[in-house]
């Protein structure tokens, strides 16, 4: 059977994975147990979660800079008034949503850069996330902390989310007709707009959609770390899109795919307990980070440069 | 003809004016399809035949005239849609990063339901296989993976595929430039059974050949308006290149008899490994002619990137390039005009790498009053020039180098005809100094006023015409392919 080419761009994101679980079990013996995999993975599903919104967004060709603040933003909301007061936590969530899926509207039809707008509407949603909590604190609603902190059988729960988000996700985007609109939108936007779409429709519900992912998103890491703080997820906005890029997806034309991004946040994490595991000291962490980073990009890069010679062959 | 006249009017398209600021791209154009027929439509660049298909398939509203589908009067992509009306466009227009299935969902609203997906394969192989049999697409694959060929037969597929009903007219808009001669030949034959079956096609082509033996009628554009429509029986290759062009036209210039001294300056050898080889002597005027995007750019950029690395440019540069799409590569739309005029020739004007401001000065207003650049003040932002004038200065840009020999791609784009006189006049001059021009442009005119002229086709040089030889007809001749290609 001939791989196709969304096949081969995943080999690359899976197999360095792979790799990193198994330098990280060879270091650490006691991480291969349930335990071990769960505290490993555990930070990884809001990561995902804000990874595949950030890939909703690159799907149509925009970024979205607003991904950390917003986060935040719902963590705050979740530890506040979703747990206190659970109708007005709601109303609050879909009120961002619509707001996400506005920002879809006024970026295609004011024809501005999406990366101007979303840093824009990142001091936005900081800015409301201090009005929520000055301070860190608030309580998670106790069915999210339930749902983060369950012990399913056999496998730990972080495996179980991150392959539960990695299939609705691969349906909604690879698999429905509303997944090819949009990823036809990333594509070709004129072609779809010659056929009769509302390219305009399909741009908003896209946002909206991420909206709803960033939510989950920040509801899940209030559920594991009990409390929220307005700075609690700053770093997902570039963690979310080298996510995206790790797990083969690309800046524009509309390719992505979920299983990568998800696959691509999980080994960002891991990156990080591996750095430590290799007793690297948090003074160069960063710094390695990246030099993994770079890494898979340059093999992914390399991968690419053989794809496109054996095409013109 | 009696025949024609009851047959139902699927589109038709009366008066029809559409302008774009100064240029008239439609000055008060026919067309009327009727249900059953096989419409040619030929025409040189710019003589409208893009503009009155994005009229019909609903993506431009017309300034004036009528436009009507089966008798009512509708407009917008929607109602071209609903009335049937299909298009295949020149550029291909598929979602590269999509699969072929995919695409033919985006295309048929119809395909909805949990099973979609099967059913837009099974449309999609069907469709290939009635045009196209003996082909051998994966209909599963990235459109990406598919050769250019593949996914023009790919779009002429999903286009002539219909679920509840089939299409009433598919325009095909050059839709064989990427295909070789035995799927053209298929395609035509398709085309006669879909007309045969009742539906029209309107078929846009530049091999003459395909267009006299498919179509039933032929309508011949020039200037925005429809100048000849006749049955195709009535057309041969020689009179539809006629009706193409003017019959007669004044030579306004007497060519200078070109002197070649030496060694070519530029040479290239043949493009695509067929045609002719480009070559070019010091202060000729040579002309690149041919049909719009036949090769004529990338061989501009090829001799530039020929002489001047991509990488690492060379301070001294001996070949200097005239944009054609001013607001995409030519002007620095926040920069005054001095600024715009002055950036090829920064190196001259700098002393210890640093600008001199008096030089920079003295250039500009040496060019300003040279070719008059009308505007009070060089220091005024170029978006305050009228685009002829922004033309000048880009230009004045390329002349104000010490090169010897300038590039230009179609510069002369939606310039009036004052303008261009006056760029011509300096033209003239500066080749008689010894520059060497290189002048890509789809008017005729243009082609005109050059000593040499290679007329493209297909991406290689398939005629060279000397002095006398370039005459409007013998452009069209080459630009055409006589050929049998059904």
């Amino acid at each position: 059977m001939k791989l196709s080419s969304g096949t081969i761009r995943l080999i690359i994101p899976a197999a360095s994975l792979v790799l990193l679980l198994a330098a990280v079990f060879y270091m650490q013996p006691r991480a291969m147990s349930y335990t071990g995999l769960n505290l490993l993975f555990n930070l990884a599903v809001p990561i995902a979660l804000a990874t595949i919104a950030q890939m909703l967004i690159m799907s149509v060709n925009d970024l979205d800079l607003s991904m950390g603040t917003f986060v935040s933003f719902c963590a705050c909301v979740s530890a506040t008034f979703l747990q206190s007061s659970p109708a007005l936590g709601i109303l609050i969530f879909l009120g961002a949503i619509a707001t996400y899926a506005l920002i879809g509207v006024v970026i295609y039809v004011r024809d501005l850069p999406s990366i101007v707008v979303t840093l824009g509407m990142s001091f936005v949603w900081g800015g409301i996330a201090v009005l929520i909590l000055p301070s860190p604190g608030g309580t998670a609603p106790t069915w999210a902390r339930w749902l983060m902190t369950a012990k399913p059988p056999l496998v730990p729960m972080a495996i179980v989310a991150s392959i539960l988000i990695a299939a609705v996700t691969h349906y909604i985007v690879m698999r429905s007709s509303f997944g090819v609109l949009m990823r036809g939108v990333g594509g070709n936007d004129r072609s779809v707009e010659r056929a009769g779409w509302s390219v305009l429709g399909l741009r908003a519900a896209t946002y909206a959609l991420a909206g709803f992912f960033a939510v989950l998103a920040g509801i899940a890491l209030v559920g594991l770390t009990t409390s929220a703080d307005a700075n609690i997820a700053l770093r997902y906005t570039l963690l979310s899109i080298a996510g995206v890029i790790l797990g083969g997806g690309q800046f524009v034309g509309g390719k992505v795919s979920p299983i990568g991004a998800v696959i691509g946040a999980l080994t960002l994490t891991l990156a990080g307990s591996f750095l430590s595991f290799m007793r690297i000291s948090p003074d160069w962490q960063i710094g390695a980070q990246g030099a993994i980073l770079i890494v898979v990009l340059a093999l992914r890069l390399a991968l690419n440069r053989l794809e496109k010679r054996e095409k013109s062959q | 003809m009696t025949k024609t006249l009851k047959r139902e009017e699927v589109v038709a398209a009366r008066g029809v004016r559409v302008t774009f600021g100064a240029v008239k791209a439609l000055d008060g154009a026919d067309l009327v399809i009727h249900a059953g027929e096989c419409i040619g439509l030929v025409g040189h660049n710019g003589a409208g035949k893009s503009t009155i298909v994005n009229v019909i398939n609903g993506g431009l509203t017309p300034h004036d005239g009528s436009l009507t589908y089966s008798g009512r009067e509708i407009h917008g992509i929607s109602a071209a849609r609903a009335n049937g009306v299909r298009c295949v466009f020149q550029e291909l227009s598929l979602c590269p990063n999509l699969t072929v299935g995919e695409n033919a969902r985006i295309m048929h609203a119809e395909l909805k339901g949990w099973t979609w997906r099967n059913r837009a394969l099974s449309l999609v192989e069907t469709q290939l296989k009635d045009i196209f049999p003996g082909h051998s697409i994966d209909c599963d694959s990235t459109v990406d993976d598919l050769s250019i060929a593949e996914r023009q037969m790919v779009e002429i597929a999903i286009s002539f595929a219909g679920i509840d009903k089939r299409p009433k007219l598919v325009i095909l808009d050059e839709p064989t430039s990427s295909l070789d001669a035995g799927l053209a030949a298929q395609l035509m034959a398709y085309i006669r059974k879909f007309v045969g079956e009742g539906g029209s096609v309107l078929l846009i082509s530049h091999i003459l050949g395909e267009i006299l033996s498919t179509s039933d009628r032929i309508v011949v554009m020039k200037d925005g308006r429809v100048v000849a429509d006749r049955a195709a029986s009535e057309f041969s290759t020689r009179s539809l290149v006629e009706a193409m062009g003017n019959v007669v036209r004044e030579q306004e210039f007497s060519r200078s008899v070109a002197a070649r001294a030496g060694d070519a300056v530029l040479s290239m050898p043949p493009r695509r490994g067929h045609g002719l080889a480009f070559q070019a002597w010091r202060g000729e005027m040579i002309g690149l002619a041919g049909l719009g995007g036949h090769g004529q750019t990338e061989a501009l950029l090829d001799l530039y990137l020929d002489r001047n690395s991509n990488w690492w440019p060379k301070r001294q540069r001996e070949i200097a390039f005239v944009a054609g799409d001013r607001g995409l590569n030519g002007t620095f739309p926040l920069w005054s005009i001095l600024k715009n005029l002055s950036i090829a020739s920064l190196g001259q004007l700098a002393t210890n790498r640093m600008v001199d401001r008096a030089r920079e000065e003295t250039l500009g207003a040496g060019w300003k009053q040279r070719i008059e650049i009308r505007t009070p003040n060089m220091e005024n932002r170029i978006l305050s020039l009228s685009g002829g004038n922004q033309q000048k200065v880009l230009f004045a840009r390329a002349l104000a180098t010490t090169a010897s020999t300038v590039l230009m791609d179609d510069p002369m784009r939606g310039v009036d005809i004052g303008t261009k006189q006056e760029v011509y006049e300096i033209l003239r001059s500066e080749a008689a100094n010894g520059r060497t021009f290189i002048w890509y442009s789809t008017e005729m005119d243009e082609i005109r006023l050059c000593d040499r002229v290679y007329v493209f086709r297909d991406g290689a040089i398939a005629a060279e015409l000397v002095g006398e030889e370039i005459t409007e007809k013998n452009v069209l001749a080459a630009s055409f392919h006589e050929g049998d290609a059904a």
